[in-house]
């Protein structure tokens, strides 16, 4: 801890609010990064987190979208930037979660890249300082410097292609700390692509920069690393700060409760289907490569009847399970579905043995937005079963029966409560619950044994979010549809799981009871998984 | 500038290129030429390029954009038209022998350029312009050297090599302009032609409308989309590349038959560009085109080039309809480019 050496403040924020759409995404968020203060930002995904990082680096989309309220001084002084070359000229340095360096440079190059020391030469002397040469003998002492500042030691000559990754984030802090204005270092997520030996190197760089004075800004998800660095937390939750515990005196389980939130009053109908012990799908040792939510060896088992919840912070490969059963990343393992060994990274063959998804991806995976409602209900079954189609000799020329597929939309439309001028509107013009209810009815449209749904409430408001939860449940209840449910709000999988499982790094952390204690699901969420049992 | 709802809807490039084409119309009118011809002769270039126009669309449903590589399933095409020359085949089973052994080929040759496709995505355009002009100079070698002995397709003198234009006269010239032929106040309309071009519309619009259609509509609107609805979009790319090299073949001898000349060694290599700039100012875009798209910029595209030229050496000495031409041509491709969304 460096608190004793805290100076003065470096970054002040004073009750930022941000609007998207009449959305309140940041309700009057304040906080104060010192010199010499590791200042750790958490909260899960759609926190707020994202939306005041692009705040203060001035990124479009904010100036776009109106604007925000607040004030943000750094160094003392108001500041309020309108493009990401203002924010670093003012002195805020950002290492991002993807390294921004060019592969064919020399390592002093990209350090010192459009902030050379230069030479005159009789070229510029004639036609300007655009043509002076380059001083290279103090590049490579200033790279060699902020080199050392990071405890890197390689050759500051060599070129960046082929260095380890873990090499290329330390080039990226040496690059920020080599700014001679730098007022503040912000580390999005710097550990996330990191080896454990190479993150501890990291931490302990970050301690080190803060003693020299620096201002460092942290946002990560992982609460251990939080603890380990951070002389001042804040928590966000629904664009408020929740908390500032003292990382003195809290715990992993106290910050993931503060992040988590209470269960809202999601009323989800009470289900009369009990859920059997026999098992709908045995999953084993199932891992899948989707970027950012990685699975490693999940063995799980589905009951029939079941409605599974899969919980777990952003990034710990919750949404993967999912995708990687229904063949949209590459997966490897041994599921059994239907008593049958079940093929893995075949999308067609999932939904014609009966299984079906609802991707968190709405716009991307889950919707033609181009295409009118009942061809966005109607597509997957008729792919994949052959319905909606008249007969003909030819299978692949069977032509679409309209008539059938408009009859169809309209009971969903009906079923569903789908607000829309009808059947043949494009989906794009529907508001994001409706749209969600057009995922759900193409689902239920392939008459599914098991629906896997994804963040089934994400960027939806919060009547249609009920109503969704209350579309789900009744699938379960009268449809006797086995349901997995993967969702960032832990309150909605408790409000209508028989049970809820959590990730943690790629893993099955526990399988907890829906009315388990926060405690324990805040445990579970950091991995600690042993005293949660 | 914002236009009113029906008017935007139709487009600003069109509405421009259908107000050049009224003014040419009224300038035929008022210099006393002969209106009626001009009409006939707009309708018998429409029926002439139509399916040429119409084998765009496949590809650009199907997720590949513009085909510039157009001339693969012409020279197909003209292989067929050839080979019904050289057995001596005449009249509407010539056409059909030649459409027959056009399709033929362009099937296996639509395939092999949609794998090629497939695997230079993102670059089809290119890929395919640049493909278009190797097959076509790699043909004119073909013309020379290939086996026909009929003395009326090779050059007289030395008995070798395939002439650069083979008259179709008493062969199958015109075949099916005159058939099913009739004229509406004094305007002849191609009956045959006019009406293969919309039966083959109309077969087109309907397989957009079965299965194996929908499922290429949906794999170009969204690949993760097809991907989760059980759709192999590398499959779907190369049945639309087939058809739309299918179509083309048909275009050709379609085409020929009408103009009463098969054109080979360089003649198909730039013919993309025309077909590629109706399509476009029918309101198509790179990644979107319906039949009213075919039809409509197929008419406004060969409605002007048969007007602008008797027109303008009206008004003024000399000709500048081929400049027009390739202006307009152009710009409209260098138009729908700029378009392009980059996902």
């Amino acid at each position: 801890m460096t608190s004793s050496t805290a100076g003065p403040p470096a970054l002040e924020l004073r009750s930022i609010i941000k609007e998207y759409e009449q959305n309140r995404v940041l309700k009057g968020v304040s906080l104060t990064v010192r010199q010499g203060e590791i200042h750790a930002l958490v909260g899960e995904n759609g926190a707020g987190k994202s939306t005041l990082m692009n705040i203060l680096f001035g990124m479009p989309v904010i100036w776009e979208t109106g604007g925000y309220e607040g004030e943000v001084l750094l160094g003392g002084a108001p500041a309020r930037f309108h493009s990401p070359a203002e924010a670093m000229e003012a002195g805020i340095g950002m290492v991002h979660q993807e390294f921004m360096l060019l592969p064919g440079f020399r390592v002093a190059e990209n350090i010192k890249l459009n902030r050379e020391p230069t030479l005159p030469n009789p070229a510029s002397r004639l036609l300007g300082n655009k043509l002076e040469s380059l001083d290279v003998r103090r590049m490579r002492a200033d790279a060699r410097r902020a080199l050392d500042a990071v405890g890197l030691g390689i050759d500051e000559w060599i070129r960046v292609a082929g260095l380890p990754v873990g090499h290329m984030q330390f080039i990226e802090i040496a690059r920020e700390v080599d700014k001679e204005r730098l007022k503040l270092l912000i580390f999005d997520e710097p550990t996330a692509v990191l080896t454990e030996t190479d993150a501890e190197k990291l931490l302990e760089i970050m301690r080190g920069l803060a003693s020299k004075g620096h201002a460092i800004l942290f946002i990560t998800h992982r609460l251990d690393e939080v603890l380990a660095v951070a002389d001042r937390i804040t928590v966000l939750r629904d664009g408020e700060v929740v908390g500032t515990p003292d990382p003195k005196t809290t715990t992993v389980v106290r910050i993931a409760e503060l992040m988590v939130g209470r269960p809202a009053a999601v009323k989800a109908a009470r289900r009369f289907f009990a859920p059997t012990t026999e098992p709908a799908m045995g999953i084993e040792s199932l891992s899948v490569d989707m970027p950012g939510e990685r699975v490693d060896d999940v063995t799980l088992a589905v009951r029939r009847g079941e409605i599974l919840g899969i919980g777990g912070l952003a990034g710990h490969g919750k949404l993967g399970i999912a995708n990687g059963v229904m063949g949209l990343y590459p997966a490897w393992g041994r599921v059994i579905f239907g008593e049958k060994l079940f093929p893995l990274n075949e999308p067609r063959e999932a939904l014609q043995r009966g299984l079906a998804f609802v991707s968190e991806d709405r716009r991307g995976v889950g919707l033609l937005p181009e295409e009118s409602i009942e061809l966005n209900i109607a597509l997957s079954a008729l792919e994949a079963q052959g319905r909606f189609l008249h007969s003909s000799p030819i299978p692949a020329l069977q032509l679409l029966n309209h008539r059938a597929m408009r009859a169809h939309a309209l009971e969903m439309i009906q079923a569903l409560d789908i607000r829309t001028t009808g059947p043949s509107q494009q989906v794009r013009r529907l508001s994001g619950g409706n749209q969600q209810k057009v995922c759900v009815a193409r689902a239920m449209t392939l008459r599914p044994k098991l629906l896997f749904v994804s963040e089934p409430t994400r960027g939806i408001d919060v009547g249609a979010k009920q109503l969704v939860l209350e579309v789900l449940t009744a699938l379960n209840r009268d449809q006797e549809v086995t349901l997995v449910v993967t969702s960032s709000e832990l309150a909605e999988l408790r409000a209508i799981c028989d049970r809820v499982a959590i990730v943690y790094r790629g893993k099955i952390a526990a399988i907890l009871p829906p009315d388990a204690s926060d405690a324990a699901f805040g445990l579970a969420m950091a991995g600690e998984s042993a005293q949660a049992a | 500038m914002r236009l009113p709802g029906p008017l935007r809807e139709f487009g600003l490039p069109r509405i421009l290129i259908a107000v050049f084409l009224v003014v040419l119309f009224a300038v035929a009118v008022a210099t006393h030429m002969d209106l009626r011809g001009l009409i006939s002769d707009s309708i018998v270039r429409v029926g002439r390029n139509g399916i040429l126009v119409l084998a765009l669309l496949p590809a650009i449903q199907g997720g590949i954009g513009l085909n510039f590589g157009l001339p693969l399933g012409i020279i197909c095409g003209l292989v067929g038209a050839v080979i019904s020359l050289n057995a001596g085949v005449h009249g509407i089973w010539g056409i059909a022998m030649a459409a027959g052994i056009g399709v033929t080929l362009a099937v296996p040759v639509g395939a092999g350029y949609g794998w090629l496709l497939n695997r230079t995505r993102g670059q089809e355009m290119m890929v395919g312009t640049y493909l278009g002009f190797a097959i076509v100079s790699m043909m004119s070698v073909f013309w020379l050297l290939a086996p026909f002995k009929n003395p009326t397709l090779v050059w007289a003198i030395g008995g070798r090599g395939l002439r650069t234009t083979l008259s179709l006269g008493g062969i199958y010239d015109k075949v099916l302009d005159r058939w099913l032929q009739f004229s509406i106040a004094g305007v002849e309309i191609p009956g045959g032609t006019i009406l293969v071009f919309f039966v083959l519309c109309f077969l087109v619009w309907l397989f957009f409308r079965t299965r194996m259609g929908i499922s290429i509509s949906a794999a170009r609107s969204s690949t993760q989309f097809a991907r989760a609805a059980g759709i192999s979009d590398q499959r779907t790319r190369v049945q639309a590349t087939v058809l739309s090299t299918v179509l083309a073949a048909i275009g050709i001898v379609v085409f020929s038959q009408s103009y009463g000349f098969v054109q080979l060694y360089t003649a198909p290599l730039l013919m993309a560009f025309p077909a590629i700039a109706c399509i476009l100012i029918g309101g198509a875009s790179v990644t979107r085109a319906t039949i009213g798209h075919v039809l409509v910029g197929t008419f406004l595209f060969q409605s002007i080039l048969t007007v602008a030229l008797p027109v303008t050496s009206q008004v003024i000495q000399g000709d500048i309809s081929e400049t027009a031409r390739l202006i307009i041509q152009n710009g409209m491709i260098l138009y729908a480019l700029t378009r392009v969304v980059r996902t």
